[in-house]
């Protein structure tokens, strides 16, 4: 009797556990991938044509100002956005994120020390975005970028990592 | 003999709980909720309270989970909570759960209700657990009639048009009510504000505080025994327990699969100028729906307020009608009558309220969740260009969404001058298969669409279903647009097309466009005979036009 009362607690007590399990993970779950997994991405890469090719010199980087549709959540914003981009001999064309890589402070090309400065911490980068001084954790975030009949496309942001 | 490993993690395990126990009493105070006494008489008929605490529970979860996502105000609303449905991970089962939950609490809750009074469990000195137990089923009720309007969509606008206007009507206070419920110019941002605020501020904490009280009185009063119950009485825990986990796992299984395999409605967003929308409320309300259409001018006021107020006003007095002594359940009958009546009388309503509302017309339908509906707001002589563009296999080198052979339309800026493209269709590159024969107009408004192309046609040619596309092109090619207008392009000598699918059905569009002067008498419209795929088309086009 004794023990037919201990099996079936045991049975009562599996059962509610067991139950319980299931049903935390079926809501645990699905709130998680919810709450961690980011949304998927309603447009791809874009390319954004940022201007005519030819008003660029060699070595000389212009902030080129262009328009981008950024998804932001449930909305597409359309923003103005700009780029710094330099035609570089050996390297080709760049274009740099117009964010100093430290503390995101927007920086200028010093034209008598050849040199991006940022304003901000003195962060200082070469024309190919390497930091020369200053506490900037890393080079020049730069943006794809490629040339279609004279126009320049300005394509998605590239992490530093990326480019080597 | 030195203890084992196992013996010394019970001990610090033990010693854990104690610290806690010492601290908090939190050990004496669950084992004193789960071993309570019951009647031996208890069993799988009173689960129905734990289930109907699971249910909330899982609404309170899922909708802080949904408020994350969502933005409480018009037009943004409706984004966010297709943002939800169509972009956020596991957004479409967080939802499925939220929003089908909400009709498994009114089951719930009314089961409860139910088996409480075929089981006269409101008797005395249970009258205030009984009382507490109607103001939570006005809470659900209120939980379902404020959440509803939050989606935005036509069906959450129309729905609460209605309500808000039977409120209003109320004698006295009505005006009142309306003031207070934001609804005085009509449905709009004041009103969703406040049904807002009400559902996620003031009914949550309103409907915990009375459940707790609900909850402490069955303690306080015990599980009622079946009168002629003289067995010992047994513990909650862990019979009772495994009883109520079974039932609320049950519940929770239905839920769950409704959330993963039912569709939820999502119609357009709301359109107040949309006077041939139909509203109906959610399902539970129906029978309401239903009363209120036998009551006509100044009895309105009967049905919409006094009947529903008086069916209250009895529910809350059950106790102090029925003073009897208890009896068991098998012989109260009077109960069991009462409740097949009231259950066979909302079921006809239910139905006669499904039977007697005629379907909405095609196109206020729910709104695709997939389709952008981009393509909706082009003229047809675009749309069809994309249809020309389709015909032409042009994709086979332009890819659409990625790298293709050639640049991807959607993607780039097209420079290229109106002058370079009409060669450029004709004679594409030397490799293409032959071109398909297009007359010179067909040629220019292919030409036309890629001079001016946008973000909306660009999202058109991508996703714009075929459908659209043929009708748009049959509609080209009988001219349509010489007597009517579609998206503001075209003539007036005819009606405007745009939202004909509001108050046309497919049938009435068939019929019109085979014989016109019976369906319309004195039209000039002549005739088109249309095959059956044309039809199809032409008509499938018409009826999905946005208003």
């Amino acid at each position: 009797m004794a023990e037919t009362t201990t099996d079936r607690r045991t049975f009562y007590l599996s059962v509610v556990y067991g139950l319980s399990a299931i049903m935390g993970m079926a809501l645990g779950i699905p709130a998680l991938l919810y709450l961690f997994v980011p949304p998927r991405a309603r447009q791809g890469n874009e390319w954004v044509d940022a201007g005519d090719v030819s008003q660029l010199r060699p070595n000389v980087p212009e902030e080129l100002q262009f328009r981008r549709r950024r998804v932001d959540g449930w909305r597409v914003v359309s923003e103005k956005t700009s780029a710094w981009v330099v035609q570089i001999p050996k390297e080709g064309l760049v274009a740099f994120s117009p964010q100093c890589t430290h503390l995101g402070c927007a920086y200028h090309w010093d034209d008598s020390k050849k040199v991006f400065v940022c304003p901000c911490h003195t962060s200082a980068f070469s024309i190919d975005g390497k930091v020369l001084e200053g506490p900037a954790p890393r080079p020049l975030d730069r943006y794809a970028v490629k040339v279609d009949r004279g126009h320049i496309l300005i394509g998605p942001l590239q992490k530093a990592s990326n480019v080597a | 003999m030195s203890p084992s490993s196992g013996e010394k993690r019970v001990g610090r395990l033990r010693r854990i709980i104690d610290w806690i126990e010492d601290r908090t009493g939190a050990e004496t105070a669950l084992k004193t909720f789960l071993y309570e006494d019951i009647p031996a008489s208890s069993g799988w008929h009173q689960v129905f309270g734990s289930v109907a605490l699971f249910a909330f529970l899982v609404q309170a979860f899922t909708g802080v989970l949904l408020a994350f996502n969502y933005s409480p105000s018009p037009g943004e609303a409706y984004n966010s909570v297709r943002y939800i449905m169509t972009e956020v991970t596991a957004g479409r089962l967080i939802r499925g759960l939220h929003h089908w939950g909400a009709s498994v609490m009114i089951v719930v809750v009314v089961l409860h209700m139910v088996q409480v009074f075929l089981w006269g469990a409101y008797k005395k000195p249970r009258e205030a657990t009984w009382l507490a137990g109607c103001c939570l089923l006005l809470l659900t009720l209120a939980f379902g009639l404020t959440g509803y309007l939050l989606p935005w969509d036509n069906r959450a606008y129309w729905g609460t048009v209605v309500t808000t206007q039977i409120i209003g009507s109320a004698p006295i206070v009505g005006p009142y009510l309306t003031r207070l419920i934001g609804g005085s110019g009509g449905v709009g941002v004041v009103t969703f504000s406040r049904f807002y605020a009400m559902h996620v501020l003031l009914l949550p904490p309103l409907t915990m505080l009375l459940a707790g009280i609900h909850i402490y009185l069955v303690r306080k009063h015990g599980v009622m025994a079946a009168p002629d119950d003289t067995r010992p009485h047994k513990k909650f825990f862990p019979e009772q327990v495994f009883k109520d986990t079974v039932a609320i796992f049950l519940v929770f299984t239905i839920l769950f699969l409704m959330a993963v395999l039912v569709r939820i409605p999502m119609e357009r967003i709301a359109d107040p100028t949309d006077t041939a929308y139909i509203p109906r409320p959610e399902w539970y309300f129906l029978f309401l729906f239903q009363t209120l259409k036998f009551f006509e001018g100044p009895l309105e006021v009967v049905g919409a307020v006094i009947l529903p107020n008086l069916a209250i006003l009895l529910l809350f007095l059950v106790p102090f009608i029925d003073r009897g002594r208890a009896m068991r359940v098998a012989r109260r009958t009077t109960a069991m009558a009462i409740v097949a009546f009231a259950a066979l009388g909302w079921a006809g309503l239910t139905a006669a309220a499904v039977a007697t509302t005629p379907k909405q017309a095609e196109s206020s339908a729910a709104a695709e969740l997939n389709e952008p509906g981009a393509w909706q707001e082009l003229a047809p002589e675009d749309l069809a260009a994309v249809g020309y563009f389709r015909a032409e296999n042009c994709a086979n080198c332009h890819a659409i969404g990625r790298q293709g052979p050639a640049p991807d339309l959607t993607s780039i800026q097209i420079r290229q001058p109106s002058t370079w493209m009409l060669p450029h269709f004709k004679q594409p590159a030397p490799a293409t298969a032959p071109p398909v024969p297009l007359s010179d107009a067909q040629w220019n408004s292919l030409v036309a669409f890629f001079s001016k192309m946008n973000e909306k046609s660009a999202e058109a040619l991508a996703s714009a279903p075929q459908f659209a596309v043929d009708g748009a092109m049959i509609y080209q090619k009988f001219q349509c647009g010489a007597c009517h207008q579609i998206n503001g392009v075209g003539q007036r000598l005819g009606p405007p097309l745009n939202g004909v699918g509001m108050h046309r059905t497919r049938d009435w569009l068939i019929g019109h466009f085979n014989d016109p002067k019976k369906f319309s008498p004195g039209t000039i419209m002549p005739p088109y005979r249309f095959n059956e795929k044309d039809m199809n088309a032409i008509t499938s086009y018409l009826l999905a036009l946005p208003k």
